[in-house]
């Protein structure tokens, strides 16, 4: 009986899989919901951006204001993404190499960016440096500038951008171990010689895998720079506020041409990150994919 | 002997307490002379895994000064201004009619997303690890869009396309749907920021998924889709799980992608983090931060729960 259920029942004769009709149905249902949600967005981008023509896209990039936009934006990825790789490699060097007590606390403290609102991640600053926040009083006194200024821009970028460096270092360099540094310290290498020869080579594309995706988030950042920027044209605007202004004064080939660049930034990002991630697919020691997965960038 | 020299030791087991069931979690102690011969040729072999590497000291410092400055004291500054409001103040901006419905919107819009992350992107999850698909690769790399796209473009694109006069927009005016400037389209917008989470988070699961129990099910006469709900989905339902919180998580927060196609209509289309944004704005400092002190905690308790889940989940972290 049973084995004539199992020949009359076409899943079970081969690999269990699903009938033709049914893998159609799923992979199209599946592309469909891609197709509507990730390329349709994606492409409307583009669509916009060119809709009076190719001369009135590269004309949008010639205006003074959007030429400071991207100017701002360079610097502020300039200044952050250097400022939390130093931090990165640091924070992965004590936790990954050493024990110590209140080891998983300080992990879970370098990712509570990531769960705090864009929004919330620019009130703090105000909060801090703000006209009636703590510091206010004394910093207009001297004279500084913080919040709708470059420096608030900069923190606010700083802050959003904090754990990607350190939580792509630290699993990649606890699986590393500490062998190879305890052998060219034994034969007599310095520390930082045994760091620039042997821990750094060894983590070099995982490093390269979280600058790309810390510089992707640094130049595409908006709600927390848009509460500490005050959007003062040509000064405080970085790409993103600078799409945000064109689009509210209804200037939308000029907001999706600045779109363009970030979308198109947003694109060299994933590529650049599957291919580290497909060239070392074969080599999980070099670069963390299998800890990766499941991880927001 | 390198371990001898050092000032400070530092190990996980300790020697000291070596047949101790419970391992003593970055115990610190000097040498000291007391320690008979044997103990310390027992120290030193736990000892020698992490003593010999230099720069402890500089780089832990770092990271906590660094940690400190840019995070931790920025945070608190968000509970000590909430703080400098009255607890009647305090209750009375946080349970505001208008700010009741922008969690109401935001709660709510954020869990229809993610319900519809859960089902999409177990489904593409499926399609991308078990089907044979040109310019696979592709797909699973475009995946990973909503985090790479800047918000404010998400924003504007998404808007363009479901307004009234866009591509998806006119199609579904004329199926009388409005989409932007509606909370329908705040749930399209946090869908599509959401999207990646749970099909990150299950599809590692079903790639490391083995058949046999499958083809076990299959060949005791269980029907493919029966196989599917009593075998496979309860291997995937933690991970679901978590991809679950993690979208729901994000979606909470979320500004910059749902601002423009929402239209931000109070009582209506206003989600919470735009609330504070508005105090902000009116420089009601005590106000702003009142709110964003309910969001914070709600956040934390996620995280916590999301932290437990993938303790039991295994390596995925958020």
């Amino acid at each position: 009986m049973q084995n004539a259920a199992i020949l009359s029942n076409p899943n079970t004769a081969g690999a269990v899989g699903e009938s033709r009709g049914v893998r159609w149905v799923l992979t199209g249902v599946a592309l469909a919901f891609l197709g509507l949600f990730l390329f349709v967005p994606l492409a409307a981008v583009f669509v916009e951006a060119l809709k009076k023509g190719l001369w009135a896209y590269l004309r949008s990039f010639s205006d003074p204001d959007a030429r400071a936009a991207i100017r701002l934006t360079l610097t502020t990825a300039g200044i952050a993404v250097p400022l939390n790789l130093i931090f990165g490699v640091a924070a992965a060097w004590a936790i990954a190499k050493f024990d110590f007590k209140g080891k998983s606390v300080l992990t879970t403290l370098i990712d509570l960016p990531f769960a705090v609102s864009p929004i919330i991640s620019g009130l703090i600053f105000v909060l801090l440096f703000g006209l009636h926040g703590w510091a206010g009083a004394w910093l207009a006194e001297h004279n500084i500038k913080i919040i709708f200024a470059v420096p608030g821009i900069v923190l606010a970028t700083v802050f959003v951008t904090f754990p990607f460096i350190a939580r792509e270092l630290i699993p990649l360099m606890q699986s590393q171990g500490t062998e190879e540094e305890q052998a060219a310290l034994v034969l007599g290498a310095s520390g930082w010689r045994t760091f620039t020869r042997i821990t750094l080579p060894n983590i070099k594309w995982g490093l390269l895998y979280g600058l790309i995706l810390c510089n992707a988030r640094a130049m595409g950042e908006f709600g927390a720079v848009s509460v500490v920027s005050g959007h003062i044209r040509g000064q405080t605007n970085t790409i993103p506020l600078y799409v945000e202004i064109l689009y509210n004064e209804y200037n939308f080939v000029a907001a999706f041409a600045m779109a363009s660049l970030l979308t198109i930034l947003a694109l060299v990002t994933l590529a650049a990150k599957s291919v580290i991630e497909w060239k070392f697919a074969d080599e999980p020691s070099k670069c963390s994919r299998t800890e990766r997965e499941g991880r927001p960038i | 002997m390198e371990a001898f020299s050092t000032k400070s030791i530092r190990w996980k087991n300790s020697g000291l307490k070596m047949n101790s069931a419970s391992p003593v979690q970055g115990f610190r102690a000097p040498v000291r002379s007391r320690l008979n011969r044997e103990k310390v040729i027992a120290l030193s072999y736990s000892l020698k895994k992490h003593s010999i590497l230099p720069g402890f000291e500089l780089a832990l410092g770092y990271t906590l000064l660094y940690l400190s400055l840019i995070v931790l004291i920025p945070l608190a500054a968000v509970f000590v201004s909430a703080g400098s409001s009255t607890l009647e103040q305090f209750w009375a901006t946080i349970t505001h009619p208008r700010v009741l419905a922008s969690y109401r919107l935001s709660f709510g819009a954020s869990f229809i997303a993610a319900m519809i992350n859960v089902v999409f992107g177990l489904l593409v999850a499926w399609v991308l690890v078990r089907y044979r698909l040109p310019g696979k690769r592709f797909i699973d790399a475009l995946v990973d869009l909503p985090f790479a796209l800047p918000t404010a473009v998400a924003g504007i694109a998404l808007t363009a396309v479901y307004a009234p006069n866009g591509w998806m927009g006119g199609w579904l005016g004329q199926l009388g749907i409005r989409v932007a400037y509606t909370r329908l389209g705040v749930i399209v917008a946090l869908t599509f920021i959401g999207l990646p989470f749970v099909v990150r988070t299950v599809q590692p699961i079903l790639q490391d998924l083995s058949k046999e129990a499958e083809e076990a099910a299959a060949s005791l006469g269980a029907g493919r889709f029966q196989t599917f709900r009593k075998v496979i989905l309860p291997e995937l339902a933690p991970s679901l799980l978590t991809g679950f919180a993690l979208a729901f998580a994000r979606a909470l927060g979320e500004y910059g992608s749902v601002v423009f196609i929402s239209g931000n209509m109070p009582m209506r289309t206003e989600i919470t983090p735009l609330l504070i944004l508005t105090k902000l704005e009116q420089y009601d400092y005590a106000g702003a931060a009142a709110i964003a002190v309910v969001m914070l905690v709600t956040s934390f308790v996620l995280l916590f729960i999301i932290n437990t889940l993938q303790k039991r989940t295994g390596r995925y972290q958020f």
